[in-house]
């Protein structure tokens, strides 16, 4: 064998068990879309039926038994409103500090890091306890205060990494025709950082829709979100298997994309910098 | 004026996560000291560290503080295991490689409640499970995995879900490897394996820490997975720290207890965060 046909193999055997790998682990993923698709005695069926004729009446029924169209609406309000609110109040601080950095400004972004690294069950108790008090408990205002606070500190930082990307010169050309500060924000920043403030608030958009522990905990039938209607198919009367897949697929299906949109930001978003 | 102005803008971030930061854990301090049972209001006497005192003899603690610590270390062994043999492998140049790391990051996506549902009935279920099926077909009898290793089951299902992430961390690492380096070792007569060791697997020491301290701080806590699937038992065979406090305050309504495990909770992920934020910082230009 030459070298060209000896990098030949390599490649194909490279290619070969990497799709083989990659296809082992999205199976899961792949099982239940197949499943959302079957009828219900087919999901159960031994062997597994892998030839059969698709049918679309699992997700009209997703709505009639669990109120799917309700707990979609809470996703979307839940994460859209979380990640708004933690973009207005994250972009003015994250320009503050990419611009106009002073001794502190280091310490101040790890501290707000340290936030994040405070583990969600130990503080379960006095959360639970204000917002019972402050009629807080099932309300969507409620989850998106915790959302917002819960993402803030992955917004702050990656905004600021975009902001300092910006060209100072740029800037300080503006400032020389007198733009106010809060005019530069509006017509210089934002739209030079339109990208990178796009794809954060992607970020966040996701981890809140997949977030599950407050929304287990803190929700009930008001205003439960789809992480919340999906567990209560755990119950041993939930055994509704295609059901259960169309619902998990509907439920997936959007974020799995926008997942795949940020997956540079995700890694940036997660490690802090930390990884380039 | 120019102080001012920052001050301002940094105001709203600085305030709310102060508040959210100082806030409950000042309330998670308090109620640890004092008796609080939400089925007995009114009261409130102060107990010291009786509470601490319940939280480590109750019968869970030990199997809690186990589980938790095994989940943990099996999860990161395989996830940065795998995690770095696949990325090396996808690194490489073939056919088809963008599909490929889409399927591989996907079930990061998956929300924590559907993953743990897919894996409970329609991989791990005895009778109509893919397992069970597969295990007919070799000839063996089929397990009732989440009831004979629930514990096992619940690690499968988190690996499952952090080794995405540990392929996307370690192949945004090997996008900056020095090729040029690696082309001069070719050149020189290494072979690819001495390549890995000697350049990739010195080149990934630093991500593979901060995999493992970002891993550390979410999987001491996992919960969503374990309400769904095991419900911590058969007893308290996958019952972990996370899920013990849960039940402490929300099934028990024992607001006292629950506190003085949360500050336990606290504390764990604080050594680990403290050596996370200095590996940051480090490498943080202001």
């Amino acid at each position: 064998m030459n070298l060209k046909q000896k990098l030949k193999v390599r490649t194909w055997i490279v290619g070969a068990s990497a799709w083989g790998i990659a296809l082992l682990l999205f199976f899961p993923i792949l099982w239940m879309f197949l499943t959302s698709f079957k009828t219900e005695l087919q999901a159960i069926s031994t062997p597994p039926t892998l030839v059969f004729e698709p049918t679309l009446e699992n997700f009209s029924l997703v709505q009639e038994r669990s109120d799917y169209l309700k707990h979609a609406i809470n996703s979307i309000v839940t994460s859209f409103g979380a990640t708004i609110l933690a973009l207005l109040i994250a972009i003015p601080g994250a320009y503050a500090m990419a611009f106009y950095p002073g001794k502190r400004t280091k310490d101040l972004l790890l501290w707000m890091l340290s936030t994040k690294m405070l583990p969600a069950v130990g503080v379960l108790v006095p959360i639970y306890i204000l917002f019972r008090d402050y009629g807080l408990l099932d309300t969507r205002i409620g989850l998106i205060i915790i959302f917002t606070m819960m993402n803030l500190p992955i917004v702050v930082w990656m905004l600021f990494s975009y902001f300092k990307d910006i060209p100072r010169e740029i800037l300080e050309a503006c400032r020389m025709d007198g733009a106010s500060p809060m005019g530069e924000v509006v017509k210089i920043v934002m739209p030079l950082a339109w990208g990178g403030i796009a794809s954060t608030g992607l970020l966040s958009i996701v981890l809140c829709w997949n977030e599950a522990f407050w929304s287990l905990n803190l929700t009930a039938a008001d205003a439960g979100t789809l992480t919340s209607m999906i567990a209560s198919y755990s119950s041993p009367e939930g055994l509704f298997w295609a059901k259960l897949s169309a619902a998990s697929t509907l439920a997936c299906a959007p974020i799995v994309a926008f997942g795949w949109l940020c997956q540079k930001q995700l890694v940036q978003g997660l490690t802090f910098g930390a990884v380039k | 004026m120019q102080r001012a102005v920052t001050r301002t803008l940094l105001a709203p971030s600085v305030i709310s996560l102060l508040l959210w930061m100082i806030v409950p854990l000042a309330m998670t301090i308090y109620f640890s000291t004092i008796r609080y049972n939400l089925l007995y209001p009114g009261e409130h006497n102060f107990t010291g560290l009786l509470n601490y005192e319940f939280f480590v003899t109750d019968p869970g603690f030990w199997p809690a503080v186990n589980n938790t610590l095994i989940l943990l270390g099996s999860v990161l062994a395989i996830t940065v295991v795998l995690g770095v043999a696949l990325s090396a492998l996808i690194d490489q140049p073939f056919f088809g490689r963008g599909a490929v790391r889409v399927l591989l990051i996907s079930p990061f996506f998956v929300m924590p409640t559907v993953s743990a549902l897919i894996w409970k009935n329609m991989m791990m279920n005895p009778v109509y499970g893919v397992f069970a099926w597969l295990s007919q077909m070799v000839g063996m009898e089929p397990m009732d995995w989440l009831a004979d290793a629930p514990l096992l089951s619940i690690i499968i299902m988190v690996s499952w879900q952090w080794l995405p992430f540990a392929i996307l961390v370690f192949v945004t690492a090997l996008q900056s490897q020095d090729t040029e380096q690696k082309e001069a070792a070719r050149m020189d007569g290494a072979t690819s394996w001495h390549i890995f060791r000697y350049l990739t697997i010195p080149h990934l020491a630093r991500p593979v820490a901060v995999v493992i301290m970002i891993e550390t701080i979410f999987l001491l806590v996992v919960f969503a997975e374990i309400y769904v699937s095991t419900g911590g038992g058969p007893g308290y065979d996958s019952t972990n720290l996370a899920y013990l406090i849960y039940s402490q305050a929300l099934l028990q309504f024992d607001v006292g207890i629950a506190s003085a495990g949360g500050l336990f909770a606290v504390v764990l992920a604080n050594i680990v965060a403290f050596f996370l934020i200095r590996a940051i910082g480090k490498n943080l230009t202001v």
